[in-house]
C-alpha cells in the first residue's frame, strides 16, 4: 500500500457511488491503481463488480465519487467520465463476454479494432503478427471467431484489447468458463503482461486466480468495500493459518463435539462437509484418527476461505 | 471531490466527430463480403415489380397526366418506386442489421470501449443505410437506363437526393431500432409505418384519385415529400416546390435522428 501513496496512481476512485431506484449498487468505493500493479476486484455475484467496471469505463455515470486516470502520454490528468474518450485511447478492456466480429477472421478484426483508435495502417501491419503471435493464435490468423474454441475467442479479446498499447487493461472476469488448459495459458499471458509493466484491474469470482495474478486485492459485498491488502497478507490477517474439512456421512455432527472445537479456533459448516480452521491441525487430525469412517482434508488456509468468511456462505443468485 | 454527479440529458446535442469514419469502414468491410449476393437481393424484387407492373398495368392504363404533362406509366411508376426502393434499403439495414451489431453480436459494446462515442457509432449507422440505400438506388437506376425508361440529364441530380431520401428513412428507423426488444418488433415498422407510404405516397397511382382528407394527410408523408423531388427529375423538370419538399426532408431526418439518439443513449444509460 505505500507505494500507492509514494508514486502517483494511474487510477484513483473515491467514494464511488451507484443506485438503480432504491437499490444502492455501488456504497462510497474507494481503490487506486499504481502504475504496473495489477489489482483484483472480488466479491459474490451482485457485489458491484461490474458496475464499478462500467463506471471507471464511462459507460455509467455515478451518482457521487470521482475517477481520475493519469496515464502516462496523456499530458495530464483526466477525470471520468468528462474525458471518456480521452482516457479510453489508453485503456484496453477485455468484457464478461466476447463482442468480436464475426464476419471477420482474427487478423481483420485486430486491424478493424485498432482503426477505432486511429492507429496507422503501418503501426497496425507491424503489430497485428506479434499480438497473434503473443496470444497463441499466430496459426489461426485467417480464422474466424466461429471456428476457434472459447479459449482462443478470450485470447483473442485479449489481443485485440492490446491493439493500442494500453497503459491500464480491465478485465472482466476474464477465463470464466474456460477449461482448465485455457485458464493457465490466460494467466501465463497476464502474467507476461504484468512484468512487462501493464497495469491490470481485473474482476473475478476465482479466488486462485485472483491470488496467482493479483498484488493486491479488495473484496466488495453488498456494494461496499469490506478489505483490501495484498492476498497473503488478507489471510494472514482474517484466518486461522490452516483447515482440516471433514465429510462423510455422520460428519455433521463433529460440529457439536465439544473435544473437537477446542482444538480448533473456529468450525463451520457448509452442505455434508465441516470446516475447522486451527492454528495448528495435528492435535485435530491426531483425535480425528479415531473416526476412520470420515474423510478428511488438511491444508492451508487460502482465498477462498476468506472469501467465504468475510461474505457469507448463501448463495447469492440476485445478481 | 465527491460533487453529486448528475446524468447528462438525453436530449443534449450530438457529439459528432470522424470518428465515425471506421466504423462506417467496419460495416463497409463486411458487406463487401456479401456484395454480389446482396446485390441481387436488393434490387431483383424492386425491377420485377416495375417490369410486371410497369409494363403489365401500364399496358393498361397507357399514360398519366403529372403536374398536365401526360407521362407514360411505366416512367411514372419507376420514379415512384425507385424512392420506394431507397425508402426499403435504408429501412431494413437500419433495423434488421443495426439491431443484429447493436443487440446480438454487441458490435457496438465493443466499440463503445474505444475513443468512439455512442453518437459516433448511431451517426455512422445513420450514413452507413442511406449508404445501402444509394448502392440499391444506382443499380436499379443503371438497370432504367439500360431499359431506357428515362435518359433526363437532371437523373443526376435525382441521384444524390435518393441519398438524402435514403438517411431520412434510416435517421426514422433507427428511433424504433432503439426501442426494439427483439426482430419482431420491426415486422409491426414495415406493416404499420412502410407499406400505408407505398400507398399512399404516390408511388403506383396519382395522388389525386384520394379522398380529400387523405390527401392532404398525405402530404406530410416523408415518402411523398420524396417522390415529389424525384419525379419531375425523372421528366428533365425541376420540381414546382423543390425548396418545400427538400426542407420536409432535411427537417425529418434532423428531427428523427435526435429522437433516435435519445432514445438510444437511454438504451445504452450514456
Amino acid at each position: 500500500m505505500s507505494d500507492i501513496s509514494t508514486s502517483t496512481p494511474l487510477l484513483r476512485v473515491d467514494g464511488l457511488c451507484k443506485s438503480y431506484g432504491s437499490t444502492r449498487v455501488v456504497d462510497g468505493v474507494s481503490f487506486a491503481i499504481a502504475p504496473g500493479e495489477c489489482l483484483g476486484v472480488i466479491g459474490p455475484n451482485g457485489a458491484g463488480k461490474t458496475t464499478t467496471i462500467r463506471m471507471c469505463l464511462g459507460l455509467t455515470v455515478p451518482d457521487a465519487g470521482s475517477i481520475d486516470y493519469r496515464m502516462p502520454g496523456a499530458g495530464g490528468p483526466l477525470s471520468m467520465p468528462r474525458d471518456a474518450l480521452a482516457i479510453k485511447r489508453h485503456l484496453g478492456v477485455v468484457s464478461q463476454f466476447d463482442t468480436l466480429d464475426p464476419d471477420f477472421n482474427c487478423a481483420e478484426n485486430l486491424r478493424v479494432y485498432g482503426r477505432y483508435f486511429g492507429i496507422a495502417r503501418a503501426v497496425l501491419d507491424q503489430r497485428i503478427p506479434q499480438l497473434l503471435e503473443f496470444s497463441a493464435l499466430g496459426h489461426k490468423a485467417g480464422a474466424k471467431p466461429a471456428e476457434l474454441s472459447g479459449g482462443m475467442k478470450r485470447r483473442l479479446s485479449l489481443a485485440r484489447a492490446l491493439v493500442n498499447a494500453p497503459s491500464l487493461l480491465l478485465l472482466d472476469e476474464p477465463t470464466t468458463g474456460l477449461d482448465p488448459q485455457a485458464r493457465h495459458l490466460m494467466w501465463e499471458r497476464l502474467q507476461r503482461l504484468v512484468q512487462g509493466g501493464t497495469s491490470i484491474l481485473l474482476t473475478t469470482h476465482f479466488m486462485d486466480e485472483a491470488e496467482r495474478l493479483c498484488a493486491r486485492l479488495i473484496v466488495l459485498d453488498h456494494g461496499r468495500k469490506i478489505a483490501e491488502g495484498a492476498p497473503r497478507a488478507l489471510i494472514a490477517e482474517h484466518l486461522e493459518r490452516e483447515v482440516v474439512e471433514v465429510y462423510g456421512a455422520g460428519a455433521q455432527a463433529l460440529q457439536h463435539d465439544a473435544r473437537l472445537a477446542r482444538l480448533a479456533e473456529r468450525v463451520e459448516v457448509s452442505g455434508e462437509t465441516v470446516f475447522f480452521y486451527t492454528r495448528d491441525a495435528h492435535p485435530l487430525l491426531d483425535a480425528l484418527l479415531e473416526r476412520p469412517d470420515l474423510r478428511t482434508l488438511h491444508r492451508p488456509a487460502n482465498l477462498e476461505d476468506l472469501f467465504l468468511k468475510l461474505t457469507g456462505r448463501q448463495i447469492r443468485e440476485d445478481a | 471531490m465527491s460533487e453529486r454527479m448528475r446524468p447528462p440529458s438525453l436530449w443534449r446535442p450530438p457529439e459528432l466527430s470522424r470518428a465515425w469514419w471506421p466504423v462506417f469502414l467496419r460495416n463497409l468491410l463486411v458487406w463487401r463480403k456479401l456484395a454480389i449476393p446482396s446485390l441481387v437481393g436488393n434490387i431483383a424484387e424492386p425491377l420485377m415489380w416495375l417490369v410486371a407492373f410497369g409494363y403489365g398495368m401500364g399496358a393498361l392504363v397507357g399514360h398519366i397526366a403529372v403536374d398536365g404533362t401526360p407521362v407514360p406509366y411505366i416512367l411514372f411508376l419507376a420514379s415512384g418506386s425507385i424512392c420506394m426502393s431507397a425508402m426499403n434499403a435504408a429501412s431494413f439495414e437500419a433495423l434488421y442489421s443495426a439491431f443484429s451489431r447493436m443487440h446480438v453480436q454487441k458490435t457496438w459494446e465493443g466499440i463503445m470501449n474505444t475513443p468512439v462515442g455512442l453518437d459516433s457509432v448511431l451517426l455512422a449507422e445513420l450514413l452507413w443505410a442511406g449508404f445501402k440505400a444509394l448502392f440499391t438506388v444506382t443499380a436499379i437506376l443503371l438497370v432504367m437506363l439500360a431499359l431506357g425508361i428515362s435518359h433526363a440529364p437532371k437523373l443526376l441530380v435525382a441521384w444524390p437526393v435518393l441519398l438524402c431520401v435514403g438517411v431520412m428513412f434510416s435517421a426514422i428507423a433507427l428511433i424504433f431500432n432503439a426501442l426494439a426488444k427483439g426482430y419482431d418488433f420491426f415486422t409491426y415498422y414495415f406493416t404499420l409505418v412502410l407499406t400505408p407510404q407505398m400507398f399512399l405516397s404516390g408511388v403506383f397511382f396519382p395522388r389525386e384519385q384520394l379522398p380529400p382528407l387523405v390527401h392532404a394527410l398525405s402530404d406530410w408523408l416523408p415518402l411523398t415529400n420524396a417522390v415529389e423531388l424525384v419525379r419531375p427529375l425523372f421528366m428533365d423538370r425541376w420540381p414546382e416546390h423543390a425548396l418545400r419538399h427538400g426542407l420536409v426532408l432535411v427537417a425529418t431526418t434532423t428531427v428523427a435522428f435526435w429522437v433516435a439518439l435519445a432514445l438510444t443513449r437511454r438504451r445504452f444509460k450514456a
